[in-house]
């Protein structure tokens, strides 16, 4: 039986049909019903679902908290919190998605970028440093206090490290890319008055590169990992640029000291990855296990002697393989191996003179 | 007879379906308390499984290498006290559960059904009814995951995605954060029957079904469980109990003490058919006057 054929039937057999329904059970009238639950979807406010979130091309909005978004699609992901005055961001994503940012960013509010924070010196988190700091703003200028000032450019904030390496070598870029306030100091603190939040910008030593920050926002209890925790994949522990699997594992372990989670050890302190999805402190932590575990294995294998293809060979990764592996891309297991033999073997003392 | 008669049906059928009680989208109430019935597994299911006992679980060579390098050790750290089961494995856990649903409160439509066990997740399953999607691929992952409904007859089917890692067996065998699981829950009676499959692109090689069976008992009511991450055993920083490969092989000790050959332990599809049994048959015959133990297939078994 279905809605249209009931329309046309008699009175008499319509009544005498669903009523039937009704007597032997639920069968018939979940017909109806079911029906009726699809076209009037959920309630508001009376049961949890994660908002699919606003899209913009390529780059699409994912809720955090109440102010706090992240960006997925430009590249790293990008935190955006939105505060009274503007927006604040962790990374910049690529350079190519610096417009489908913007737009994505105008379907949660429509005040300007106030403050940007890279993670790290990478182009998919801090490509799009220039494009989206010009359509910004500084608060305060040249007065402290002074209000939105009139520089039309969001400061950039950034280990020395990254401004290092975007000054110079192979990773110059040109100085609109460069972060405009840099800190050396293992904590960098940005005040909520005039960031939003109590903001914490810490620098990993020696992690995936050696200019690494992860960033906790205080009151909204929310902690931008960077590429030290990625959900996609093996850690990226890029040994050009100064990273270490040992400094990958202290910024995991960081990240686990900073969450504190709900009850049975989920939830709570929420941590957005450098690539994938949204996560927690037991994520967190499974991935940690990994790394340990991985780096432990290679360890053991380097005391026994054993050379990196001899390491590569033993396969340290298996169990982990069909989760985070690669075969291909631009990062490998092979190349994850390597980069943490590399990182645990001790580099030879330069070569004497002779005397 | 009277020309009323007509009238008199069309009215008695019309007032009965004003009967209230029968909500939208429920062919079967399954609300209420139900006590899970041991009659399976239950060693493995209370007290625990034992170490190296991977039988019967279709795991591939990532999951076993993994379930190797596992140390029970690993639960005294901070990060693991505290952890609930996952929706697979919560439903043949040792834990009553009960069950109730969401109604909207104004249209009356059933939302969800939610279902709660101790020891399960932060927060109580939800099912959602009302059709809504499942979240994007980067919303969050929780052990509950993220479940949707549907009725097939009068079985109640859920699809769940969003997973959290977790295990399939309490012993070091993992089932991934990719894993998707599919459950069925009909009511007969007073008997819950709820069938668990596991779909594990990561380390199953094929489904996972497990089929449980509770009763109702509305006298219970499923513990809290507060719990408080403590420091139990004082470790470096960051340390993670783990075994080093080829240091140890707990299945071989498994197999030795249940008379099974190594590769049984070792688990496997093959191991959780009925046919296994005959070559475990054939395996136990091949060894009766003969010292060494041979692997199922009747051949020397290399691992011992």
């Amino acid at each position: 039986m279905n809605v249209d054929r009931r329309t046309e039937a008699p009175a008499v057999l319509l009544a005498a049909a669903l009523a039937m329904a009704v007597l032997l059970g639920a069968d018939g009238a979940s017909v109806l019903s079911a029906r009726s639950a699809s076209a009037t979807g959920a309630e508001p406010g009376v049961a949890l679902q994660a908002a699919p979130g606003a899209v913009a091309a390529s780059v699409h909005v994912f809720p955090v908290r109440e102010n706090v978004y992240v960006l997925i699609g430009a590249g790293g992901n990008i935190t955006a919190e939105v505060h009274a005055a503007g927006v604040l961001l962790v990374d910049s994503g690529t350079a190519a998605a610096s417009s489908q940012v913007l737009t994505a960013l105008r379907t949660i509010t429509d005040k300007p970028v106030t403050t940007i924070i890279n993670t790290h010196v990478h182009p998919d988190h801090s490509g799009g440093n220039e494009a989206i700091a010009k359509r910004g703003r500084t608060i305060g200028g040249a007065g402290a206090g002074a209000g939105i000032a009139a520089e039309q450019r969001a400061p950039v904030f950034a280990h020395e490290n990254v401004m290092v390496r975007m000054s110079s070598g192979p990773d110059a870029t040109e100085p609109g890319m460069w972060p405009t306030e840099t800190f050396f100091n293992d904590v960098k603190v940005l005040t909520k008055v005039f960031y939003g939040d109590s903001i914490q910008i810490i620098h990993v030593p020696a992690a995936h590169t050696d200019g690494d920050s992860v960033v906790f926002f205080r009151q909204a209890d929310v902690v931008s990992a960077g590429d030290v925790y990625v959900t996609t994949g093996y850690p990226h522990v890029d040994r050009a640029r100064g990273g270490d699997i040992q400094g990958v594992i202290a910024g995991l372990n960081l990240l686990l000291d900073l969450a504190i989670p709900n009850l049975r050890s989920e939830g709570g302190t929420m941590i957005v990855p450098g690539h994938g999805r949204l996560s927690d402190y037991a994520d967190v932590a499974y991935y940690r296990d990994m790394v340990t575990i991985i780096r432990d294995r290679i360890q053991a294998m380097i005391d026994r002697g054993m050379t990196l293809e001899q390491v590569q060979a033993a396969k340290p990764t298996f169990d982990y393989d069909r989760r985070y592996g690669s075969t291909a891309g631009p990062w490998t297991t092979e190349m994850f191996v390597e980069a943490g033999y590399r990182s645990l073997t001790p580099t030879p003392p330069p070569a004497s003179s002779g005397r | 007879m009277s020309g009323s008669g007509p009238l008199i049906v069309l009215l008695s059928f019309v007032a009965a379906l004003l009967i209230p009680g029968v909500t939208s989208a429920q062919r079967v109430d399954v609300t209420g308390e139900y006590a899970q019935l041991f009659h399976e597994d239950q060693p493995e299911r209370g007290p625990g499984p034992e170490v190296g006992d991977y039988l019967g679980l279709p795991i591939n060579e990532h999951a076993r290498q993994r379930a190797l390098a596992w140390d029970a050790s690993l639960l005294t750290l901070p990060e693991w006290q505290c952890r609930s089961h996952g929706a697979d494995y919560i439903v043949r856990g040792p834990q009553s559960v009960r069950i109730w649903k969401e109604i909207a409160p104004v249209t009356r439509d059933l939302i969800s059904w939610n279902a709660e066990w101790s020891r399960a997740s932060e927060t109580y399953r939800e099912i959602f009814m009302d059709g809504r999607p499942h979240p994007p691929e980067w919303a969050p992952h929780t052990w509950r995951g993220f479940s949707t409904g549907r009725w097939e007859g009068n079985m109640l089917v859920i699809t769940t995605t969003h997973l959290k890692e977790s295990y399939v067996r309490r012993n070091g065998i993992p089932r991934s954060d990719w894993a998707t699981l599919a459950e069925y829950v009909m009511r007969r009676g007073d008997v819950l029957t709820w069938v668990t499959i596991i779909n594990d692109p990561v380390y199953l090689t094929e489904p996972m079904i497990r089929t449980t069976e509770y009763r109702l008992a509305t006298n219970l009511n499923p513990p809290p469980f507060p719990c408080d991450a403590v420091i139990e055993i004082p470790r470096p920083k960051g340390a993670v109990p783990h075994v080093l490969p080829g240091t140890a092989d707990p299945t071989v000790d498994f197999a030795a003490k249940y008379g099974l050959p190594v590769e049984a332990a070792r688990g496997g599809a093959e191991t959780m058919y009925p046919e296994y049994r005959e070559r475990i048959r054939r395996w136990s015959a091949s060894r009766s006057g003969d010292a060494a133990p041979r692997s199922a297939d009747g051949g020397a078994d290399e691992r011992r």
